[in-house]
């Protein structure tokens, strides 16, 4: 009682303190540091029915990542008996609230808590599907990864290679809740997709909205490959969406493109497809025509999809949470400028995190946001956009004299 | 006037006995604990003053953290002071600490200053680690603390080879390593007592059960509920962690047995948290608030302190309010 009293006092005497400190410092001073504001934007999307073929197409229910989430497992347990979902914290719905209602509609047989122990939980995973299960192991976070890594590069990824396909880790479907969230810090933001794109033998999924989450998570359940599916935590409450309640999967191993244009392309995954549309809706403004694909599958990524565009544009940034040096956009630039050299206008612009720890404080600069990548888009469209109306004076002389900075990572933006 | 004084002075000097509370023990000889413990009413004092310094600092947390002063993650240890108050009374600042996240007590006993705390959870310049490490990543270099780490279970074999450290440069020194119920299960500890053992590294392995890794009690995840008996042939105590008495008496001895060669010991304390395991844990569905009540009531660490003082005379007891008022202004 002392302390709810005490608390509460204490609360008005700092309430009003921080008030009277806000009133009178200048208007412009903050407490913290942000990024730069989303734009206002409709990034709910309809279902793509070339690729989802829906047998009762208006049975729809709005529902977020999370819920999605819920629904697929739902429809996975359900459809397969020799299904088992399990993890840190899974058995009262998870920390996430992914699997609220599964241990009570399928026993504790199914659906139950482990150890705090990633390297068990990956390994033992390997063995009950080994034996003809189907496991869903749940990874809490993303940087809690690194115990099982072990378990996923040496035997999940080469099961099958090493038997000669005697036996096989297909029926692992690992989830991971990954990305930056705004206040994650060092070890609950990390996305660590590139340490394994480096395994033949993975395969790893992001989806980006509740649509694409819940068929992209079936396949990946009923996949006969071994799939780590990450999912952005930060979006499992802002994206929502008008989901179909029935069982539907949408093709692995296949990038879809979101908006065709002819400019120049811009690829991501996950969560940094949002701040590629709302780049895009910038660049419009200047007439600049954005084409925009959500590569899905990681590994092994559609190339076919990316060079298509590539060819026609002519120029492509690639966008993603992870530091530049070695992760997903370096692969795939680099591919990109052995298959597509002679279509390229610009060089490959990687607008991605720096190469340091994921910050603590300073989350909103390291982050690559929508002006970071509007300003990649502007140095992509350098040379074409020749006067100083349509972009910044500084981009005008970049491809006619050699500049001594180093063009390869992002600038902060001139104005926030 | 002299007289007065003097009676004062023999008063506080004089010597009070603690009885300990029972103990359990793994692959030691029971009659080897220390029974009782001695102590004046000047070390009861400054016990109270630490432990209630830091509860009022993690309720202070709590406040900024609500506020959204602090963001990131924020793990209270009130209710667990004993552990921290009674380690560090146990051992010198030449002995090393390295322990999980829930570490602001810890880094208080280590230098740690308010300011200092709550602005490193703020991300400002003047905090611990300059803003850059968060609530949980506090250490001191010059007092021989090691943080405050974010992975469970990552500080043990980093704290079994400071011990390594320490043997190889013939130091008389401990490193106290500490984890809590949920990193009991992981590998890196099995590996890390193993070479501990192996090499007879003067380590001390503590267990911070607090019953309830995060939402999962003990039970529920660990097949041997006697985490003090886990580590095989390391032996190993199970102490009242609320009792700070019982803590001090356990890690002096501890730290004699590893100091005379003997290897590495493991001390599990039985201990709470009134927090959920951080912020964003109410706390309440794996418990319920009576259960934390019937703690606060029958278990408080700082309690078993001030009960001792109320079968002295009541001057103490006043000592006791004029002490604490100004500790919660600050």
């Amino acid at each position: 009682y002392q302390r709810r009293v005490h608390g509460d006092f204490m609360f008005k005497v700092l309430a009003c303190k921080r008030a009277l400190s806000l009133a009178l410092l200048p208007k412009f001073s903050r407490t913290f540091s942000s990024g730069p504001a989303p734009l206002k934007m409709d990034f709910s999307e309809k279902v793509n029915t070339k690729e989802i073929v829906l047998k009762n197409p208006s049975k729809l229910k709005k529902m977020n990542i999370c819920q999605s989430i819920t629904n697929a497992l739902d429809i996975a347990l359900a459809s397969n008996p020799n299904t088992y979902v399990y993890g840190e914290d899974v058995k009262f719905g998870g920390v996430f609230r992914c699997t609220v209602g599964l241990n009570e509609k399928y026993g504790t047989d199914r659906v139950f808590n482990t150890p705090l122990s990633e390297q068990g939980i990956i390994g033992f995973s390997v063995g009950l599907v080994a034996a003809g299960g189907v496991a869903i192991p749940e990874i809490q976070f993303g940087d809690y990864i690194f115990p099982a890594f072990d378990q996923f590069v040496n035997e999940v990824a080469k099961y099958r290679y090493r038997t000669n396909g005697l036996f096989n880790t297909g029926g692992i479907c690992c989830r991971v809740a990954y990305g930056a969230v705004g206040h994650g810090g060092h070890y609950h933001s990390q996305t660590p997709e590139a340490h394994f794109m480096h395994t033949a033998g993975l395969t790893m999924v992001i989806p980006r909205n509740p649509i694409q989450a819940k068929g992209l998570l079936l396949a990946s359940i009923r996949s006969p490959d071994p799939v780590i599916f990450f999912e952005p935590k930060i979006l499992y409450r802002m994206s929502e969406d008008l989901v179909p309640e029935e069982d539907y999967e949408i093709p692995l191993r296949k990038a879809e493109v979101i908006k065709e244009g002819k400019d120049v392309t811009l690829l991501g995954y996950g969560a940094s497809v949002r701040q590629l549309q709302m780049a895009s809706k910038m660049a419009e403004e200047k007439g600049i025509s954005c084409e925009i694909i959500d590569l899905r599958t990681i590994l092994p990524y559609d190339f076919e999809t990316i060079e298509k565009s590539v060819n026609k544009t002519g120029r492509l940034l690639i966008t993603h949470e992870a530091p530049v040096t070695s992760g997903a956009g370096a692969e795939i630039a680099a591919k990109v400028q052995e298959k597509c050299f002679l279509h390229m206008k610009a060089p490959v612009k990687r607008v991605c995190g720096y190469d340091t720890p994921f910050p603590f404080v300073y989350e909103p600069f390291y982050l690559p946001n929508r002006v970071k990548i509007f300003d990649g888009i502007q140095e992509l469209m350098a040379e074409q956009l020749t006067t100083s109306s349509q972009i910044p004076f500084k981009y005008c002389l970049l491809y006619t004299s050699p500049s001594p900075r180093d063009l390869s990572t992002s600038r902060m933006p001139s104005s926030a | 006037l002299k007289q007065v004084v003097a009676k004062h002075a023999v008063r506080s000097l004089s010597s009070i006995t603690v009885p300990l509370p029972d103990i359990s023990v793994y692959r030691f000889e029971k009659n080897l604990f220390p029974q009782k413990a001695e102590t004046n009413r000047e070390e009861m004092l400054k016990y109270f003053k630490a432990m209630t310094f830091q509860r009022r600092i993690e309720i202070a947390c709590d406040e900024i953290y609500k506020m959204k002063q602090a963001r990131g993650f924020c793990h209270l240890m009130d209710g667990q002071e004993a552990v921290a108050v009674g380690i560090e009374a146990g051992i010198t600042l030449q002995d090393y600490i390295i322990t999980a996240y829930r570490c602001h007590g810890f880094m208080l006993g280590r230098g740690g200053t308010p300011e200092k705390i709550l602005g490193e959870m703020m991300g400002k310049l003047n905090g611990v680690s300059k803003g850059k490490g968060g609530s949980m990543h506090m250490t001191s270099q010059k007092n021989r603390f090691f943080g405050g780490n974010g992975i469970v279970g990552a500080q043990i074999p980093i704290g079994t080879g400071l011990a390594y450290g320490i043997k190889y440069e013939e130091k008389k020194e401990v490193c106290v390593t500490l984890y809590g119920d949920g990193a009991a299960n992981q590998g890196q500890l099995f590996e890390a007592a193993n070479m501990a053992m192996l090499w007879k590294l003067p380590v001390i392995y503590v267990c911070e059960n607090n019953g309830f890794a995060m939402g999962t009690s003990v039970a529920r995840a660990s097949a041997n509920t006697n985490l003090y008996a886990r580590l095989d042939l390391i032996p190993g105590a199970r102490i009242n962690g609320q009792h700070i008495y019982a803590v001090r008496e356990a890690i002096k001895f501890a730290k004699e047995w590893c100091l005379s060669g003997k290897g590495p010991v493991c001390l599990e304390l039985l201990t709470y948290r009134y927090h959920g395991h951080s912020m964003s844990d109410s706390g309440l569905t794996y418990r319920t608030r009576e259960d934390i009540q019937k703690v606060r009531k029958e278990r408080d660490p700082i309690m078993t302190v001030s009960y001792t003082h109320l079968t002295l005379p009541t001057k103490a007891q006043v000592q006791i309010s004029v002490v604490a008022e100004p500790l919660k202004k600050k």
